[in-house]
C-alpha cells in the first residue's frame, strides 16, 4: 500500500528562558494508506508534541510532515485531531456540533449528520446539549464529529484515558466497529500497551526524551482480537520490555 | 420548586422581624415625621391611585432601558472585538481601566453640562455606568476561550464567520450575561441617583420631591422600597438569562 504519512526528519526543541528541552530528535517513520499506527512511549516523552506536529498545530523546527507526499503546514479537515480532553462544544446540540465541520451549501448536510450519530449510537440523542451526556457518548459525539466530514487521517491522542476502564474498552470496541466501515488511516497515541495491541497494526514504541523511533512491532493478529491470547501477551511483555518495564508472566 | 416555601420562610420572616421592629420604634419614640408601614402602605396606595407612581416607575424604566441598551450594542461588539484582536486590547484597554472606577454620581456636573436637565443626563450617565462592565466582561470571556475549542475550529477549518458565529460568540455569551446583569445593577442604582439631581419625574425625583414638599416620608420610603423591589425584579430577568440550555454548561460547575 503506499504511503500516506511520511516524517523526515522531524526535530522540536522548546526554549523556557535559558532552557533548552529537545522534545523530538530527527523522527522518521512513515504510515501507510490505512494503516493503524499506535504509539507509545514514557510519559512526557514528547508524544502530545509530535502529534500536534503530524497534526499541523505546532511546526517543526526541522524537518517535515509529508500527506500525500506534500508539506503539511496547518491543520485541515483531511485529517481531525481527537485529544483526551476533548473538544465537543458545550454550547452547541450533539446536532448542531455534527454540522459544525461541514459546509453549509452541502445538500445533504442535515441527513449527514443524522446518519453520523446514528453511526455512532448517538440516535435519539441528537438534540441534547454534552453537558447532558456521559462521558462515554460525549466520547461518541466527537469521533461522530470528526468523521462526518470525511477525513483521510485521524489523529487520536489518549482519546479514551479519561474514561473509566470499561467505557474505554467499549469505546475501543466502538472505533473498531466504525473504522471497518470507513477505513481510515489512525495514528493514535496511548500509554496502554494492550489498547495498543486490541487497535493496532503497527505499534512504534518512542524512547524518552528526545524522542526517536526506539523499536516498531507489527501486530499480525486479525480482529476481532483477545488481548489475553498467548501471542498478544508475548507481544506485550516485548513491548513493555522496550519501555523499560519487566515484569513475570 | 418543591420546598420553595419552605426555603424561604427564614427570609420571610427577617423581613416580617424587621418591619415590626420599625413599626415598635415609631409608636413608642412618638416620631411625628417617621411613618410606620402602614402609613407608608397608605401613602403607596395613595400614589397608585391617581396614577403618578406608574409615571415615576415608567420614567426610571424607560432611562434605564435606553442607556442600559445603548451601553449593550456598544460594549458587546467593542468587548468582542477587544477579546479577539489584541492590537485593540492593549491600545483600548488601559483607557477603560482608568474611566471604569469612577464613579458614576462623579459625572452628573459633566452630564448637566452636556445635555442640561432633560432625559439624556440620566440616560447618559446610566450608559456611562453600565458600559464598562459589561465590556470587561465580553473581552474576559473571549480571553477565556479555552484553548482545545479554538483548535477544534481550526481544525475544521471553517470561515472566519462560521468561527464567530458558532464558537466566539456562543462561548463568550455567559461571560456577556454576566456583564449584562453587573451592567443593570448598576443602570438601576444610577438612575435614582441621577434623577435626585434633576428632571421631573422618576422613582429618584419622588423620593427627593417627597422630601422637599412637606416632609412625606411616608412617600421617601415607599420609593425607596419600590426602586428595591424593581431592581429585584430586573435581576430576576437576569437570571432568566442564565438559565438558557445555550449557557448551562458555563454555570452548571
Amino acid at each position: 500500500m503506499r504511503t500516506k504519512v511520511a516524517i523526515q526528519n522531524v526535530r522540536k526543541t522548546f526554549e523556557k528562558g535559558k532552557e533548552r528541552l529537545e522534545v523530538i530528535s530527527d523522527l522518521n517513520f512513515d504510515v501507510r494508506d490505512g494503516e493503524f499506527v499506535a504509539i507509545v512511549g514514557p510519559s512526557g516523552c514528547g508524544k502530545t508534541t509530535l502529534m500536534n506536529i503530524m497534526a499541523g498545530f505546532l511546526a517543526p523546527d526541522s524537518g517535515a510532515v509529508l500527506v500525500d507526499g506534500k508539506p503539511r503546514i496547518k491543520p485541515n479537515s483531511k485529517g481531525i485531531l481527537i485529544t483526551q480532553q476533548g473538544s465537543v462544544f458545550p454550547w452547541l446540540t450533539v446536532k448542531q456540533n455534527l454540522l459544525f465541520g461541514l459546509p453549509d451549501e452541502l445538500p445533504n448536510r442535515e441527513a449527514l449528520a443524522d446518519e453520523y450519530a446514528a453511526l455512532v449510537g448517538l440516535k435519539g440523542f441528537e438534540n441534547n446539549y454534552p453537558h447532558e451526556l456521559s462521558g462515554g457518548m460525549l466520547k461518541r459525539a466527537e469521533i461522530a464529529r470528526a468523521l462526518v466530514v470525511k477525513p483521510e487521517i485521524l489523529y487520536m491522542d489518549e482519546p479514551f484515558s479519561a474514561l473509566d476502564a470499561l467505557m474505554s474498552l467499549r469505546m475501543q470496541n466502538e472505533l473498531l466497529r466504525i473504522l471497518a466501515i470507513e477505513k481510515h488511516t489512525v495514528m493514535l497515541i496511548t500509554h496502554d500497551v494492550e489498547e495498543a495491541i486490541h487497535l493496532a497494526d503497527r505499534i512504534l514504541v518512542l524512547s524518552q526524551r528526545p524522542a526517536r523511533i526506539q523499536a516498531s512491532f507489527d501486530v499480525p493478529f486479525t480482529h476481532p482480537r483477545r488481548v489475553s491470547s498467548p501471542e498478544a501477551q508475548a507481544l506485550r511483555v516485548a513491548i513493555l520490555k522496550e519501555l523499560g518495564v519487566t515484569e513475570a508472566v | 420548586m418543591k420546598g420553595g416555601f419552605k426555603q424561604s420562610l427564614p427570609s420571610i420572616l427577617v423581613i416580617a422581624v424587621v418591619v415590626g421592629i420599625w413599626w415598635a420604634v415609631v409608636i413608642a419614640t412618638k416620631s411625628a415625621i417617621f411613618p410606620t408601614p402602614g402609613a407608608v402602605v397608605t401613602g403607596t396606595l395613595e400614589l397608585a391611585r391617581d396614577g403618578t407612581l406608574w409615571e415615576h416607575i415608567g420614567a426610571s424604566l424607560m432611562r434605564v432601558g435606553l442607556g442600559f441598551g445603548l451601553a449593550v450594542a456598544l460594549a458587546i461588539p467593542l468587548g468582542l472585538w477587544m477579546g479577539w484582536v489584541h492590537g485593540a486590547f492593549v491600545t483600548l484597554n488601559p483607557l477603560f481601566q482608568i474611566l471604569r472606577p469612577i464613579s458614576p454620581i462623579a459625572w452628573i456636573p459633566i452630564a448637566i453640562l452636556w445635555f442640561g436637565v432633560g432625559n439624556a443626563s440620566p440616560i447618559f450617565l446610566i450608559f456611562i455606568a453600565s458600559v464598562f462592565p459589561m465590556i470587561v466582561q465580553t473581552t474576559s470571556g473571549v480571553h477565556t476561550i479555552e484553548k482545545r475549542f479554538l483548535r477544534a475550529a481550526e481544525n475544521f477549518g471553517v470561515s472566519r464567520q462560521k468561527l464567530f458565529l458558532k464558537v466566539v460568540f456562543p462561548a463568550t455569551l455567559p461571560q456577556i450575561i454576566v456583564g449584562m446583569r453587573i451592567g443593570l445593577g448598576v443602570a438601576w442604582l444610577v438612575v435614582v441617583a441621577a434623577e435626585m439631581i434633576a428632571l421631573r419625574s422618576g422613582l429618584g425625583y419622588l423620593i427627593i420631591d417627597s422630601r422637599n414638599a412637606g416632609n412625606r416620608y411616608d412617600l421617601v420610603i415607599a420609593g425607596m422600597i419600590i426602586i428595591g423591589l424593581i431592581g429585584l425584579m430586573l435581576d430576576g430577568i437576569m437570571r432568566l438569562l442564565e438559565s438558557m440550555k445555550i449557557v448551562r454548561w458555563r454555570y452548571a460547575h
